[in-house]
C-alpha cells in the first residue's frame, strides 16, 4: 500500500508538524520508499506470538517497577525552568488558550 | 611505552587502564592529563567531533580528582579524561542531542551513567557530536555547530576525511580513533556504538538492554536505547562498562535488578573450546569482499586461539530492518512529543495560537530525519494501523529474539561483520534514507533482541577499518570482552592509528 498526500497531511497534523509543501512531497516519496520494506514484515504469520516490549522478557519475567506514590524530590523549580523559553513567577508561559 | 615511563607529551597514546595507573601512581596529574587532551581536541577542529568544551569545568573536575588521589579516596578511574556523547545530559556542559530544538539547553541533573562515571573519578573533556536524537548511521544528521565551526558540520572519519565516521555515536568514535580522548560514551539503539566503532577502527560495546540506566539519556527508542563505552581496547571498555552499569531503581523503570559486576574478571580466560556461531545470513552476497576477507581472517585467528567455528542461522535477519524502523519510529514519535516549545529549548518566534506554536516550533526545531521518523511513528501508532504495524513488529521482534536463543543452543558467542561495508563517503547516500537503513542490517537483530554486542577492529578493506561484531547471550558481557581481549592480545589491529593523529 502507498500513502497519499492527504495521508501525509493528516499524519503531520497528528504529529504537530507544520510541513512545507516541498517537504510534504519529499516526505511522501521517502516514507513510501520505507513502507516498501515493510510489506514483508506484514506478511509474516504471527498467530499465537506475544508482542515483545522489554527484550529481556524473551528469557525471563520482567516486571516494570512502580515508584511509591510519595513526594521524594526537593524543590528544584529554578533549575528545572532555567531552559524554558518563557517563565513568569515560577510558571511556564504559553499563548492564551481561554479568552 | 609503559606507564612506568610516562612521556607527558604522548599521553594520548595511553589507554584508559594505562592512564588510570599512571594517575594513581602520581606520574601524571589529572590536571596535566586534562590539559593535554584539551589541547589535542583544540588542535583538531577539522574532525567536527566535539560540540561543547568548557575548559574551566573540565579543569575543576580534574583538580577535584587530583585532590581525591592525594587524599587516597579516589575511584578506580580517578582523573581519566573521557568525553560524553551529547545524548547524555550533564550539568557542567550544555546538552543538545544534536538538535536545534535543544540549542542552549542546560540540564538541571546529570545522567546516571555520567554520575556513575564521575563517581569512579573520570573527568569530562566535553560533549561529542552525534546524529540528531541519535537518529542516523553516518553522523550527517547533526544540526548543531561543532567546536571551531560556526555551523553544523558532519563529523569526519580520521582514517579518511572524505568519509563518514558512522553513527549515531560518530563524534565518540572519531574522537577516540584520533586520540582526542582515550575513551568516550556512546549509545546504541540499532547499532550506534558498534557501527561507528567498526568504521573508525576502535572497540565499543553495548550491554544487555536494561543493564545501564537510561536516566538522563535523551530518549529516542526507549525499548532499545542502551549506553556503552567506546575505547581502543576491550580491556579499557571492560573498566568503563563496570563503572557504567547496575540497577537504577528510582530513576529507570526498565533497568534490571541485577547488581553491578566486574567485567574485567574474565578478560584472560582461555578461549579453548569456545563455540563461535557464524550466522550464514551475515556473510551473504551483500557483504563487501574486503569486509568478508577481514572477518574470515579474524575467525581463523579465533580458531588458532582454540575456539571452534559453527554455522548458525538467524533466518529473520532481513526482517529486522522493517521491524526496527517501525518500533524505533513509534517510540521516537512518542518520546519526542515532549518537545513543544514550552518547557525547554527552542520556541518559534511567530505563531497564532498554542497549536500553531507547537507546529511551528517542531517544524523549525527538528531536522529532516527526525521529522521522517516522527511521521512514520505517528502513522504506525494511529487508529486503525496500530495492530498491522506496531503490534505486528513487536511480535516479529519476539520471533527474532527466539531465533537467537535457538542459535545459542549451538554456540557461546555469535560473530560476523558489524556492517556490510566500510565507511562510505560523506553525501554518498544522498537523499535516500532507506540506503542508510539497509546498512544497519547486522546490528539491528541483536538490538531488537536486547543482547550485548560489540565491535572490535579486525583488519582493513583498503585504507578503511573493518569491525568484527561479537554478540553474546543476555548478561554475557564478560565473555564478550574476554573473547575480544584475547583477540587483541594476539593481533594489533586495535593499536593502528590513522595518519596524522
Amino acid at each position: 500500500m502507498s500513502l497519499s498526500s492527504s495521508d501525509i497531511e493528516r499524519i503531520a497534523s497528528l504529529a504537530r508538524l507544520d510541513l512545507s509543501a516541498g517537504e510534504s512531497e519529499r516526505m511522501l516519496t521517502q516514507i513510501n520508499g520505507f513502507f516498501g520494506l515493510v510489506e514483508r514484515m506484514r506478511a509474516v504469520d504471527t498467530a499465537g506470538i506475544e508482542p515483545l516490549a522489554h527484550p529481556v522478557a524473551a528469557v525471563q519475567d520482567v516486571t516494570l517497577r512502580l515508584a511509591e506514590d510519595r513526594v521524594t524530590e526537593p524543590d528544584n523549580r529554578e533549575a528545572n525552568q532555567k531552559s524554558a523559553p518563557a517563565v513568569e513567577a515560577g510558571l511556564f508561559l504559553v499563548p492564551k488558550v481561554i479568552e | 611505552m609503559t606507564s612506568g615511563d610516562i612521556q607527558k607529551t604522548q599521553l594520548h597514546q595511553l589507554g584508559v587502564a594505562q592512564l588510570a595507573k599512571a594517575l594513581a601512581g602520581r606520574q601524571v596529574s589529572a590536571v596535566e592529563a586534562a590539559q593535554h587532551f584539551l589541547a589535542r581536541v583544540k588542535s583538531h577542529p577539522e574532525l567536527g567531533a566535539f560540540v561543547a568544551l568548557d575548559e574551566e569545568a573540565t579543569l575543576a573536575q580534574a583538580r577535584a580528582a587530583d585532590a581525591q588521589i592525594a587524599a587516597g579516596t579516589a575511584g578506580a578511574l580517578a582523573g581519566v579524561p573521557i568525553a560524553h556523547k551529547d545524548i547524555f545530559v550533564t550539568t557542567d556542559f550544555p546538552t543538545t542531542a544534536g538538535s536545534r530544538i535543544l540549542a542552549g539547553y542546560q540540564s538541571p541533573f546529570d545522567a546516571t551513567v555520567v554520575r556513575k562515571l564521575a563517581e569512579a573519578g573520570v573527568v569530562t573533556l566535553g560533549k561529542l557530536s552525534c546524529d540528531e536524537f541519535a537518529m542516523g548511521s553516518a553522523n550527517e544528521n547533526v544540526a548543531v555547530p561543532a567546536v571551531g565551526h560556526d555551523q553544523a558540520v558532519p563529523v569526519r572519519n580520521p582514517w579518511d576525511a572524505e568519509r563518514i565516521p558512522g553513527g549515531s555515536s560518530g563524534g565518540s568514535a572519531a574522537a577516540v580513533a584520533a586520540r582526542l580522548a582515550p575513551a568516550a560514551t556512546g549509545t546504541d539503539t540499532g547499532g550506534s556504538i558498534r557501527q561507528p566503532a567498526s568504521f573508525c577502527g576502535i572497540t565499543g560495546i553495548k550491554p544487555t538492554y536494561g543493564r545501564a540506566s537510561r536516566y538522563g539519556m535523551v530518549a529516542f527508542a526507549s525499548s532499545l536505547d542502551q549506553a556503552g563505552p567506546m575505547a581502543r581496547s576491550a580491556e579499557d571498555c571492560a573498566l568503563l562498562l563496570s563503572a557504567m552499569c547496575g540497577p537504577d531503581p528510582d530513576r529507570d523503570s526498565t533497568s534490571l535488578d541485577r547488581p553491578a559486576e566486574d567485567y574485567s574478571r574474565a578478560l584472560n580466560d582461555s578461549l579453548d573450546g569456545l563455540r563461535i556461531g557464524v550466522p550464514k545470513e551475515f556473510l551473504g552476497d551483500g557483504v563487501a569482499p574486503g569486509v568478508r576477507a577481514a572477518v574470515e581472517s579474524a575467525l581463523a585467528e579465533y580458531e588458532k586461539l582454540g575456539a571452534r567455528r559453527v554455522v548458525v542461522s538467524l533466518p529473520r535477519t532481513e526482517l529486522s530492518i522493517p521491524v526496527y524502523y517501525i518500533l524505533a519510529a513509534a517510540e521516537a514519535s512518542s518520546n519526542l512529543s515532549r518537545f513543544d516549545g514550552v518547557k525547554f529549548g527552542h520556541r518559534a518566534r511567530q505563531y497564532t495560537d498554542l497549536a500553531d506554536m507547537y507546529r511551528k516550533t517542531r517544524e523549525e526545531g527538528f531536522g529532516d530525519e527526525v521529522k521522517r521518523r516522527i511521521m512514520i511513528g505517528t502513522y504506525v501508532l494511529s487508529h486503525g494501523y496500530y495492530d498491522a504495524y506496531y503490534l505486528q513488529a513487536q511480535k516479529v521482534r519476539r520471533m527474532i529474539a527466539d531465533d537467537f536463543q535457538d542459535a545459542f543452543k549451538d554456540c557461546d558467542l555469535i560473530a560476523g561483520p558489524a556492517a556490510p561495508t566500510v565507511a562510505w563517503k560523506i553525501g554518498e547516500h544522498g537523499d535516500d534514507p532507506v540506503a542508510d537503513y539497509l546498512a544497519d542490517i547486522f546490528t539491528l537483530p541483536g538490538s531488537l533482541a536486547g543482547l550485548p554486542g560489540m565491535s572490535l577492529p579486525a583488519g582493513f578493506d583498503g585504507n578503511m577499518p573493518v569491525g568484527l561484531q561479537l554478540i553474546g547471550n543476555y548478561f554475557g558481557e564478560a565473555k564478550l570482552l574476554n573473547a575480544a581481549h584475547r583477540f587483541q592480545q594476539a593481533t594489533d589491529w586495535h593499536t593502528r592509528t590513522p595518519e596524522g593523529f
